[in-house]
């Protein structure tokens, strides 16, 4: 990447890809930094995706397959930008590799994993369950290479990974590493964190067990999930036969986010749908304050939702909710308000639609940018060769974060240009 | 190419420890007809030291290499051997992690594999991009409002000649009609004055563009690269060679005369349309006698999110309503809004503009269901709801009604007409002339030369937008180098619809720069190949016409198809439709899949199946199956196929003549919410099939024998008992009475 004319994108996800991707397939080179051991961001970790129901890895999968295909897209994973200096045409990038301790040789066995005696938290699964300190992140990942995480690997007092492994992929003693970029345009794609739901004390966010977040929710009903695509409850495995969602846990609300999630509303019913066709006996129940699905497509599938008999969508704010010690059940007290009435009822499970956090909200990138008091990026204040797109401007859907990051990638494309 | 043949194969991953290396390559070698002394082996093929092995028969001549080892899904950076002819053998996911090791089946299994991917290597070839001469880069843009403009100042900006045909007088389009525009950035407070005016000038200064006003696409001929569009203006036509096209046609307010029940109509109901030009006069006053309107009601949902008028949401409207409520509040401190909503729709940050104008005590806010609008004497008006909150049911007086109009874009109309022409086609010749001439036509946008129809389709159910079938691909298109934007495809406020209007600039670029290299677009952006038909051979039976999904094959005077082919997007549905097999590409073709199937090896006991697997979705979840280690039904051959629209019938015949006991084609779903990246491969593939059984029958074979499998990519957990389940089936019906013939 030395012609200095490529456009650096932050951020692997799918605003990240697609503006690396489409930039480089109108002739421009692109550098894709992304934090995570893998690329494809939030939307891998999605069952499906809505309206549609199809799921997100057969368009990942494509645009895998266009980065394979092209010469013009370079991508590192566990790398984080560092320093950022110059201006339009002639940025002055530093990146920093954190050590991956597996490298290019790997093949993918799982023998490095099935050595590895320390179980962690399985992030991607939202901690619903554990893996090893050896992992591969998900079946789907790509690039699909082990990585060791050294929060929790005992490092050279162990080594069992690395005698298992038959490739010398494995090597505990990797250091971090210093790249240092030429770059005419930066993609800003960080994309966005969950809000954390234990802050929600009265929605019993983060303590009561089958109170569980929609991100959560996608995991439990992904086949490469914790519970291999069943949804089950987490405090006893149970199956999950009658669910509240609570929308805007923690969205549109001044003490917590004060914008709207955008997001929230197509996920929660879509979710309905997770639950109505794996168990074809059970009940949803929907709290909301508005139910926001616009356009042609996302009205249509609330239509189709609330035709459902088994389905109900109150319009009313949860005040309360609780845990029956005796059987983990969820109590859940909330106001009907177009029936001006208090309701009190009890679920085997409940998801709090919770919002949107954009990334730079706690870690800010390093150029001179200006934020709005919850963390996105104002896009006015950006100077020129500086692009912010997706998430990290505003709540925003995959449609839209598609489309944001192919004009950005014409925007890099201007900037490459100008800078002949 | 004169071939040089080098088969590699890797006995790393398991693979050494499951098969027979030696035999494999012995039994491959004899059973292709290859010299048994090119083919290698190596302990881990994708290390450098079996890198170097491959690389240094390439210096001395190897030009065709043949690498049974892992699926080709991975370690593509190590085995990338440009100037090769390089076949990729999944040996490993498809044998050696979901085989019982050592065993008779897997041993067959792996040398059919090995055998297939030799014969891929000596049916293929090469390929070189088919590159036309005269082609142009210049982008043409339809359409001069807020997503025009913008798609063609990003066009113009990263260097592209533009030319921009907008069909009235001025630029600008609706957003040149607002008084204000809704903010759009936080604190998201105050509105913002028009930026189109802006916009106007920089277009209209810019030397990219070439603008035509009062003109209108009267017929685009061609193909990307060539398309020669003929422009009409008030002083005649005149033809202009564009590359790519970008439809930003825009939308029309909901017809109001429809609203009745809302009071459309009387003299103090107006459209939200109407509210702007009002402000942009000055005061905000009633109609019907000039005064100033003190209690202004905004009724939103007007027309949409309704059965009987537009059942979807404009998407727009609650914002515009928003704005207009404070058009209201600052122009007259005195007066009240009143907005009626269904549900308040500010997503995203433009909350932030709701709690500001929630915060303001002259906006009243009230959720019910508008039930009709009547008179109140002296002009007023009463507004009446149910369902408010509480349940109660309302009457409120107003001085102004304004409805907040929903959209409707412009190519709809000629949607609609199109759709009444097909059906009307279908009754007969007759009947398609009395719906000619007693329909009336409305303005066509394009008025494409195409054989399969003169506008960009729109998917159905999406009540005429042109919106992309992909969550994931929001430029995906039925018509390669033709892309949609703005509220022709989605409804959309003005921002989004600039981030799309970027968007499609992006797109029309890479179609330009893809055409003049000979590479195919979206989602095959990396292919050279190309269809390369034996032309002699045509019976003109215009199959490859109607099926191919991007109306990419146009026929002559006398009925004889033929390709423009920088429209072509390459997934082979006419290679799966020609009944003469004459369509080729050189890297794939029906003789190619053909041969592969032949090769495969029947025992004489036992049973034997193929599956011909779509290469985007099924084959990675066979191969997500296979890293689960799950197992794989032995008696099971996977043929990737680059969509299921590619497969023809031939090779049913090429299957079941050789003795194969049952043909599965594994592809997406289809239907509505197809997820079918070639639109409609598998359902094609299906109504193919659907045919074939019915000869199977004749033959005396079960029609069961043949089955098409929908499968996404993430059912890779049950993939492998749908194929079991089938195989099972086929085992109950007994072997293919043509086994051994």
């Amino acid at each position: 990447m030395s012609d200095g004319k490529s456009i650096l994108v932050i951020g692997g996800g799918m605003s990240g890809l697609t503006a690396a991707i489409e930039a480089a397939e109108a002739g421009n080179s692109a550098v894709i930094v992304e934090k995570s051991p893998f690329l494809g961001g939030r939307v891998s970790q999605l069952n499906k995706y809505f309206p549609k129901l199809c799921p997100p890895n057969c368009g990942l999968e494509i645009n895998f397959k266009r980065i394979k295909n092209s010469a013009d897209i370079t991508s590192y994973t566990l790398a984080e930008v560092e320093n950022i200096s110059g201006d339009e045409g002639n940025y002055d990038v530093t990146v920093k590799l954190k050590p991956r301790y597996v490298n290019d040789k790997c093949v993918g066995c799982n023998a490095c994993y099935e050595a590895c005696p320390v179980e962690m938290p399985n992030e991607f699964n939202f901690g619903l369950n554990n893996t090893r300190a050896a992992y591969i992140p998900h079946n789907q990942a790509f690039p699909f290479k082990y990585v060791i995480d050294d929060r929790f690997c005992k490092g050279a007092a162990c080594k069992k990974c690395a005698e298992a492994c038959k490739y010398d992929a494995i090597h505990l003693d990797m250091k971090p590493e210093t790249v240092k970029l030429k770059v005419s345009a930066i993609v800003m794609a960080t994309g966005w964190e969950l809000y954390d739901t234990s802050k929600l004390d009265i929605l019993g966010g983060g303590k009561i067990k089958n109170v569980i977040t929609n991100m959560q929710m996608e995991r439990l009903a992904s086949p490469n999930g914790p519970t291999a695509g069943k949804i089950l409850r987490p405090s006893d495995g149970k199956e999950v036969k009658n669910i509240a969602f609570v929308q805007c846990a923690g969205s549109r609300d001044e003490n917590h986010l004060a914008y709207c999630s955008y997001i929230c509303c197509m996920a929660s019913l879509k979710q309905v749908t997770y639950i109505r066709d794996q168990y074809p006996d059970s009940k949803a129940r929907v709290f909301y304050i508005d139910i926001r699905t616009p356009g042609t497509r996302y009205e249509q599938f609330y239509w189709k939702i609330k035709e459902d008999p088994n389905v109900t969508l109150t319009k009313g704010k949860v005040a309360k909710i609780t845990e029956d010690a005796a059987t983990g059940d969820v109590v859940l007290v909330a106001e009907d308000i177009l029936a001006g009435k208090k309701i009190t009822e009890k679920y085997d499970m409940v998801v709090l639609a919770a919002g949107m956090v954009p990334s730079t909200k706690a870690s800010k990138i390093p150029a001179d940018i200006k934020y709005t008091d919850d963390g996105f990026v104002l896009p006015s204040s950006l100077k020129k060769g500086l692009y912010a797109v997706g998430t990290v401007k505003s709540p925003l859907d995959v449609a839209k974060s598609v489309q944001d990051a192919t004009g950005a990638a014409v925007k890099g494309i201007q900037s490459a240009r100008r800078s002949k | 190419m004169e071939k040089k043949y080098g088969v590699y194969i890797c006995k790393g991953c398991s693979i050494g420890a499951s098969i027979d290396i030696e035999k494999l390559g012995n039994t491959a070698a004899k059973e292709t007809k290859i010299p048994v002394d090119i083919v290698k082996s190596h302990d881990i093929l994708c290390s450098p030291e079996g890198i170097e092995l491959i690389k240094s028969d390439i210096k001395s001549g190897t030009n065709t290499l043949i690498l049974a080892a892992c699926s080709p899904r991975v370690k593509y950076e190590e085995f990338d051997f440009p100037g090769t002819i390089t076949e990729r053998v999944n040996i490993r996911e498809l044998v050696a992690w979901s085989q019982q090791p050592n065993t008779e089946d897997s041993q067959m299994l792996a040398t059919d594999y090995l055998k297939m991917g030799i014969i891929r290597t000596q049916k293929g070839d090469l390929p070189e991009p088919n590159i036309l001469p005269d082609l142009s880069s210049a982008i043409l843009v339809v359409g001069g409002g807020i997503a025009g403009l913008t798609a063609a100042l990003e066009a113009a900006n990263a260097g592209y000649q533009v030319v921009l045909v907008e069909k009235e007088a001025e630029l600008g389009g609706w957003a040149a009609k607002l008084y204000k525009e809704t903010p759009r950035e936080y604190p998201y407070e105050s509105l913002i004055e028009p930026t189109i005016f802006g916009k106007i000038k920089e277009a209209e200064s810019n030397s990219n563009i070439k603008i035509f006003k009062s003109a209108v696409v009267e017929k685009t001929d061609g193909q990307p690269g060539l398309l020669d569009v003929t422009i009409k203006t008030s002083s005649g036509s005149e033809i202009i060679r564009v590359g790519s096209i970008i439809m930003a046609a825009g939308w029309k307010p909901y017809d109001a005369n429809k609203l009745g029940y809302l009071g459309y109509g009387k003299p103090n109901v107006i459209t939200s349309v109407q509210m702007e030009e009002m402000a942009k006069r000055g005061k905000i006053i009633r109609p019907s006698d000039g005064k100033e309107a003190k209690k202004v009601a905004f009724i939103q949902c007007a027309g949409s999110r309704d059965p009987n008028h537009l059942p979807y949401c404009s998407a727009f409207c609650c914002g515009t309503s928003l704005k207009q409520a404070k058009y209201v509040r600052e122009k007259n401190s005195d007066a009240v809004a009143m907005i009626f909503y269904k549900d308040i729709r500010t997503p995203g940050q433009s909350e932030l503009f709701y709690k500001n104008m929630q915060n303001d005590p002259g906006v009243l806010l009230t959720k019910g269901d508008v039930t009709g609008v009547s008179d109140a004497g002296n002009g007023s008006l009463y507004v009446e709801a149910e369902n408010t909150l509480m349940g109660e049911k309302i009457k409120v007086e107003a001085d102004l009604v304004v409805l907040a109009i929903g959209v409707v874009p412009n190519t709809r109309a000629p949607q609609e007409y199109l759709d009444g022409l097909t059906e009307a086609g279908k009754k007969g010749d007759a009947a398609k002339a009395t719906y000619l001439e007693g329909t009336p036509k409305p303005d066509f946008i394009l008025n494409l030369t195409y054989k399969q129809g003169p506008e960009l389709p729109s998917v159905e159910g999406y009540y005429g937008f042109a919106d992309s079938n992909f969550i994931c691909f929001q430029y995906e298109t039925r018509r390669t180098g033709i892309y949609a934007a703005g509220c022709v495809k989605q409804p959309m406020n003005m921002s989004e619809a600039q981030l799309d209007a970027a968007g499609t600039a992006l797109k029309a670029i890479q179609c330009v720069e893809h055409t003049a290299k000979g590479i195919a677009v979206h989602p095959r952006a990396w292919d050279t190949t190309f269809p390369d038909p034996f032309m002699n051979k045509c019976t003109s039976c215009k199959r490859c016409t109607e099926e191919c999904p991007f109306g990419a094959i146009d026929e002559d005077a006398k009925g004889t198809p033929f390709y423009k082919i920088n429209r072509c997007r390459r997934c082979g549905t006419c290679m799966g439709a020609c009944p003469e097999r004459i369509v080729s590409f050189k890297d794939y073709s029906v003789d190619m899949i053909g041969s592969m199937i032949k090769s495969v090896e029947v025992p004489e006991e036992g049973f034997r199946f193929i599956v011909l697997a779509c290469e985007n979705d099924a084959y990675p979840a066979l191969d997500s199956a296979a890293i689960n280690r799950k197992q794989l039904n032995p008696s099971v051959r996977i043929v990737p196929v680059r969509c299921l629209g590619s497969t023809n019938l031939v090779w049913v015949a090429d299957a079941f003549s050789r003795g194969i006991d049952g043909l599965v084609l594994l592809g997406c779903k289809y239907g509505e919410n197809y997820q079918c990246h070639f639109v409609k491969g598998s359902e094609l593939a299906n109504y193919r099939f659907s045919k074939v059984q019915e000869t199977l029958n004749k033959l005396q074979l079960e029609a069961e024998r043949c089955q098409l499998l929908q499968v996404a990519i993430s059912e890779y957990d049950k993939l492998p008992d749908m194929i079991n389940d089938f195989v099972k089936k086929i085992e109950d019906i007994g072997p293919n009475p043509f086994k051994g013939f």
